[in-house]
């Protein structure tokens, strides 16, 4: 007891205090749990585990596991998730210990064993279940980042680093995840339900026949956590190679939880920049942006909502970054076109210049705008203690400027094949100050730049404005709307056919 | 591409898995290593090429930075080069190290692969020439590249001026006719004289250098797409 209350002396609040009111929250948690009540889980894990922590614990730790434990039976699973939660909000409200962060890495570990194993029989709302793998991740990011800040480290941290060495190692991380995806089957499942022999997405990846969805759904949502990690990685093709099994030109499980629609797309959409597939990464960003246009005023009081707008306006600048490499404003819907002009507008011009100028908006867009890029690798201890924090960031940077500049005559090119159906080479060279030759290359610049290559060499076309040349004359192709209506009509399709469902399944008293 | 067996017979391992499926089964696996770096001798060697094993593989020293061998990243640049247009080059920077990229044969190398981004071939085959050490070790080297440079002239002309082509190719005089009858006999190409200025190479029409061909490609929709009717429909 002595030593209690010293320690509760030294923190200024006591760990081991359970207030009634959490009390009744964890004996009610738990209950609905084993009751496999997924919307009271989900009011008690949203509403409840929010409103008790911003009245009695906006800058101390909920209660400790150890005191909760006793009410409820001791249960080993209820404890895990219990404990995630508990980490979540010190990670979210307060700093982290280095041995806090251990120990969070250390019950993750648990959890994800436990749910590997297929020992759960439990019913978890999906929000809960997309909570725990962007968690998972965002502390495994802000592991990387807080141990390449060398320099300030005390002797015990960095004895503490050494020691547990094993803690949110890369290797461990991306292998939970992948046997988190393996192990659920969940591609297979995908697959299967393509040919009607499986429902997931229909049922929201809930099992309404006694089984449990946790596994299943965490393999789901694994998926996109994978895609983050490589993001933060720098290996794009790996990241989209991930996403694959999930066809995000179709609403899924990952569109039901906001904060995982917005990750997929954001993450989908900046790997695509990257890889120079700009008309892909335009035409998701001006879906998913005119999405969240439509419906923020329903997540306003969700505790996602600062982190909704916050991505909503990091990928407005992604947006700008692509529309400026490639000027196809055509596949940007009006309202989300006249967002990016008031937000973006002035900066955009100023980018088609290509100048110094153009390119510090180019690196403040992306700076602003890009993943939080980890250095995955433990720093050698032996030498001495700098900071590498910043080097990933500055590498993805770089490489992208280096794009941008390979591309800097292009802008030019297009305002003169905008105006003119067909041009000598000789003329052109004229208008653009450079000699014959030089235009050549530009011109096969061009064309290499807006056809992009896909892995399975197949050549896509991001040309806004196009052309050929015939021996010293260029042509101008203009530019046609190919309308998708074979798209339009598959919808249509979908669509009427959910709506006579619906009337069928009413029943007229 | 890339479909040979990762392990030579001789080395008397039981498990006789080929380099993809241990890259499908085993990405995050620091074991697989020597795997790994073998088969990029082995792409030089038999002039093949696994995008994926090279990618795993620089995740790995990533991720053990101790373990990078700069000669096996220098060879994995070089065949990331060949596969131009692809954006191979660049995905293999992403993630090497900014400090490993300061080394000189690997500035040398995007030097290499800036010109062919911005397509300057008169540059690029003149630095080429300056650093054969580099890479004479990969065979088809300069095959590739020529395959890339035909790639972007047939996106860009109908009808290209011998000179032109001869310098995106690096090819002259006889060799170069040599390698036009083999153009003409085997993908259709056709040699025009034009007056007085020597020989103009026309192109084969593909969508990307005639309009017309454009058309007709974008109205289709994947059956993958209808699939996903097929249950409404029946």
């Amino acid at each position: 007891m002595a030593n209690d209350e010293l320690q509760s002396l030294d923190l200024g609040y006591d760990p081991n205090f359970v207030p009634d009111s959490v009390k009744t929250f964890v004996v009610h948690l738990y209950r609905h749990i084993r009751e496999k009540n997924v919307y009271e889980i989900h009011q008690m894990y949203e509403s409840s585990f929010q409103s008790l922590s911003e009245r009695l614990f906006k800058d101390t730790p909920w209660p400790s596991v150890d005191a909760v434990a006793q009410y409820v039976d001791n249960d080993h699973v209820f404890c895990l998730l219990y404990r995630e939660m508990w980490f979540r909000h010190l990670y979210a409200r307060l700093t982290p210990t280095v041995r806090q962060r251990i120990d969070s890495w250390d019950n993750y570990c648990n959890l994800f064993q436990v749910v590997l194993h297929g020992v759960v029989n439990m019913q978890l709302p999906n929000q809960w279940l997309w909570d725990m793998v962007d968690e998972f991740v965002y502390q495994f990011q802000s592991f990387c980042q807080y141990r390449a800040k060398m320099k300030n480290k005390s002797e015990q941290e960095i004895a503490l680093l050494r020691q547990f060495d094993q803690a949110w190692n890369v290797f461990g991380v991306l292998n939970f995840l992948q046997a988190l995806v393996e192990k659920s089957t969940i591609i297979q499942i995908l697959e299967q339900e393509k040919l009607g022999l499986e429902q997931f997405t229909a049922n929201d990846g809930y099992d309404y026949n006694g089984g449990s969805n946790v596994l299943k759904v965490l393999g789901y949502f694994g998926m996109v956590g994978l895609l983050r990690v490589h993001c933060l990685l720098g290996d794009y093709h790996t990241g989209l190679k991930c996403l694959q099994p999930i066809d995000i030109s179709q609403p899924g499980l990952y569109t039901i939880v906001i904060g995982c629609h917005i990750t997929t797309i954001y993450h989908y959409g900046f790997a695509n920049l990257m890889l120079r597939r700009y008309v892909e990464a335009i035409r998701e960003f001006n879906k998913i942006l005119l999405y969240i246009f439509k419906t923020k005023v329903y997540h306003q009081k969700s505790p996602q909502y600062e982190q909704i707008l916050k991505k909503n306006e990091q990928m407005y600048a992604l947006l700008a970054i692509s529309l400026s490499l490639c000027p196809q404003s055509r596949l940007v819907d009006e309202t989300v076109n006249s967002q990016l002009r008031e937000k973006y507008g002035e900066k955009m011009i100023r980018m088609q210049r290509y100048d110094d100028e153009a390119f510090a908006m180019y690196d403040e867009l992306f700076s602003y705008a890009c993943p939080k890029f980890i250095t995955p690798s433990a720093p050698n201890f032996d030498e001495p203690l700098v900071n590498y924090n910043q080097d990933a960031y500055r590498l993805q940077l770089k490489l992208f400027l280096y794009e941008a500049k390979q591309q800097q005559l292009l802008s030019g090119l297009r305002t003169f094949l905008k105006v003119y159906s067909t041009i000598s080479l000789a003329k052109l060279a004229s208008y653009m100050e450079v000699d014959e030759s030089t235009l050549r290359t530009i011109l096969m610049t061009y064309k290499h730049k807006t056809h992009a290559v896909d892995t399975a060499g197949k050549v896509i076309s991001n040309a806004d404005v196009d052309f050929y040349i015939d021996d010293d004359t260029v042509h101008v192709v203009e530019s046609k709307h190919a309308k998708r209506y074979g798209d339009y009509f598959l919808r249509q399709v979908v669509k009427l056919e959910g709506v006579i469902n619906e009337m069928d399944s009413i029943k007229l008293e | 591409m890339g479909r040979e067996p990762a392990k030579p017979q001789q080395q008397g391992q039981e498990t006789d898995y080929t380099v993809d499926q241990l890259v499908a089964f085993n990405r995050y696996n620091p074991d697989i290593f020597p795997d790994l770096e073998n088969s990029v001798n082995e792409q030089v060697s038999s002039q093949t090429y696994s995008l994926e094993s090279n990618l795993c593989l620089l995740r790995l020293y990533q991720f053990e930075p101790e373990k990078l061998s700069s000669q096996i990243v220098t060879r994995m640049l070089v065949k990331a080069l060949m596969a131009m247009p692809g954006p191979d080059f660049s995905l293999c920077l992403f993630l090497i190290p900014e400090r490993v990229q300061m080394e000189d044969q690997f500035k040398t190398l995007i030097v290499l692969s800036h010109y062919l981004e911005t397509g300057r071939f008169r540059q690029f085959w003149d630095e080429a020439a300056k650093n054969r050490h580099i890479l004479d070790t990969v065979p088809g080297f300069e095959q590739a590249i020529q395959g890339y440079a035909v790639h972007v002239l047939s996106l860009t002309y109908q009808k290209v001026p011998r000179t032109v082509l001869a310098e995106a190719i690096n090819i002259e005089g006889l060799s170069l006719d040599k390698f036009l009858e083999h153009q003409v006999a085997n993908s259709g190409w056709v040699i025009e004289k034009s007056q007085g200025r020597g020989q103009l190479i026309v192109l084969p029409r593909n969508e990307y250098n005639d309009p017309i061909l454009k058309k007709n490609t974008a109205e289709s929709v994947p059956l993958e797409n209808i699939t996903r009717i097929f249950p409404i429909l029946s």
